[in-house]
């Protein structure tokens, strides 16, 4: 899945770590955008071997986009924003 | 008197004001960063859309709402970022989460204001990575800027559906389709009851007619087959077969569904409010009277949470829950407001029936999922298998209800707590046992309403 960044988008970039990979993001992102706008792909794998996930209803509620996040463990994608220098990792 | 509001949305900035005239200062409590509700959600500092940018014909109700919402925020015990994840009866209190920390807040009243989300059916392959609701959709674009793909689709049923389409279109999105499951006969037939709010009604026909002016396939009475995708390259197609029964696959790389919305109604549930099946909605709803009140003393409702009604009706039924509530506290009420804020109440219940009527939950599209597809994302359970519980030659006999059905299946078991799923997965079950999805019971909610850290700690704990 690839976010595409329409409008709004001209905001400092910041860094953060993605499975120990360096990436790129914009300040305000949620860890959602960041990742599924940038290389990420996908939020997590689905622990019962059907596929990646990328989340779902983007407000919190259906809990598919949980990533970890070093220092805060699982959190929702989509409701946490990216901070410069965060480690995440696919949950 | 310790009053708490669950929500910042219409419905809870609304009931807000009408306690802080009365000289209260409730606790104002909201899971987000900031008030407005999904509807009128800002996006972070730092983004310079303008609110006709982001609301569009909405804008000034958005405007209003965001000026009152930050008026109020002083005057309160303002406490953004927080979940109510349980509320216990005697003494009242609500069980809080914020910045990772437990608690627990001892009130004698609160006004729930808990909103809702969409309302989905699963499809086979709706779990690949670029399938959002409708809800997601919007949210992607209003508060961070972004459309959900290169080539979107949409698909469902309702003003949502239309809605979404426009903004993505006027934020400049390729849109693959736009595709409603609701034939137009059914929404001309709908339409004698429309006229009761004729402003709603042109703002959805103008949506239409913008989008089909723009050259954008826009087709009714469609049935979707299937989403077509693979791995971490997400959606590839949309299989779906016309009104005229013509099997066709739309290349598009992302697709946002929905059809309606449904109440977030765990916390009302929690308390002991009674839910009770709403035949022309087609959802469960708590019970509650014009004004909010519930048979739990101290317990309000309003807004979406309290059953459909949409950001017009909450920000009445907000103000209107507040008065019920003030005026029970024998606190001095605003009858005057009241009687005209319940006239125009009465005058939207009129037109959000028409409404349902229009864009019906598609039931039987639920009910015949394949047996292959996940219906439960969560636990990855199929339609298969919840058929397979409803069989009376299992060990265990047939489920005959849909918490039964959880106990065997784990359908509905998982961390969205069968939000997403439970509609659906009620269909399956009442087809394959032959009776009404009424009979066949909601998934009951259960504390936390949505997952906890396990490093959760008490903060009087965290004190010692």
């Amino acid at each position: 899945m690839r976010l595409v960044r329409l409008v709004d988008q001209d905001r400092p970039a910041i860094r953060f770590v993605l499975e120990g990979q360096d990436c790129s993001a914009r300040a305000g992102d949620t860890l959602l955008t960041a990742i599924l706008a940038g290389e990420g792909s996908f939020l997590r794998c689905s622990e019962f071997g059907d596929g990646p996930r990328a989340g779902f209803c983007l407000m919190g509620a259906c809990q598919d986009c949980r990533v970890v996040v070093e220092g805060l463990g699982p959190v929702r994608a989509c409701a946490t924003e990216c901070a410069p220098g965060m480690v995440v990792r696919r949950a | 008197m310790r009053v708490a509001v669950v929500g910042a949305g219409p419905a809870g900035v609304r009931a807000v004001e009408q306690l802080v005239r009365a000289g209260l200062r409730p606790l104002w409590l909201d899971e987000a960063p900031d008030g407005g509700g999904r509807i009128y959600q800002r996006p972070p500092a730092g983004f310079t859309r303008g609110a006709r940018a982001l609301y569009g014909l909405e804008a000034a109700k958005a405007t209003a709402l965001h000026a009152t919402l930050d008026a109020l925020k002083p005057v309160t015990d303002w406490r953004p970022g927080t979940l109510v994840w349980d509320i216990g009866a005697d003494p009242r209190q609500l069980h809080t989460l914020r910045e990772g920390r437990a608690a627990a807040q001892d009130v004698d009243a609160a006004i729930l204001c808990t909103g809702a989300m969409d309302r989905v059916v699963p499809l086979p392959g709706w779990t690949l990575p670029g399938v959002t609701t409708l809800g997601g959709a919007q949210i992607a674009l209003k508060a961070q800027g972004c459309a959900i793909g290169r080539c979107v689709a949409f698909l469902g049923s309702g003003p949502l559906l239309w809605l979404v389409a426009y903004q993505y279109m006027k934020a400049g999105a390729t849109i693959a389709a736009v595709l409603d499951t609701t034939p137009f006969a059914t929404k001309a037939q709908a339409l004698a009851g429309l006229p009761h709010d004729p402003a709603t009604l042109a703002k959805g026909l103008y949506y239409v007619a913008r989008l089909r002016a723009a050259g954008i396939l826009v087709a009714e009475g469609v049935t979707p087959l299937a989403i077509e995708g693979e791995g971490e390259r997400g959606v590839t197609a949309l299989h779906w077969r016309d009104a005229a029964g013509r099997e066709r696959w739309l290349d598009c790389d992302a697709l946002g569904l929905g059809w309606g919305v449904r109440p977030e109604l765990q916390l009302a549930d929690l308390a002991g409010v009674p839910i009770r099946f709403d035949p022309v909605q087609h959802n469960w709803v708590p019970e509650r009277d014009a004004m909010g009140r519930t048979s739990v003393r101290g317990i309000y409702l309003a807004g979406d949470g309290a059953g459909i009604g949409g950001a017009d009706v909450a920000e009445m039924a907000g103000a209107c829950a507040a008065q019920a509530l003030l005026a029970d506290a024998g606190l001095p009420a605003d009858a005057a407001l009241v009687r005209r804020l319940q006239a125009r109440l009465r005058r939207q219940a009129r037109f959000r029936a028409a409404l349902e009527r229009a864009f019906p939950f598609p039931a039987q599209l639920a009910a015949s999922m394949p047996d292959e597809t996940i219906l439960c994302r969560c636990e990855r359970v199929t339609a298969g298998e919840l058929r397979a519980a409803a069989e009376p030659e299992g060990p265990q006999g047939a489920a005959p209800e849909v918490n039964r059905a959880k106990a065997f299946t784990r359908i509905g078991m998982g961390r969205c707590q069968g939000r997403v799923c439970g509609m659906a997965a009620a269909e399956v079950l009442a087809a394959r046992l032959g009776c009404g999805v009424a009979e066949i019971g909601r998934l009951r909610g259960q504390a936390p309403v949505k997952p906890l850290p396990f490093i959760a700690a008490p903060e009087a704990e965290e004190a010692a």
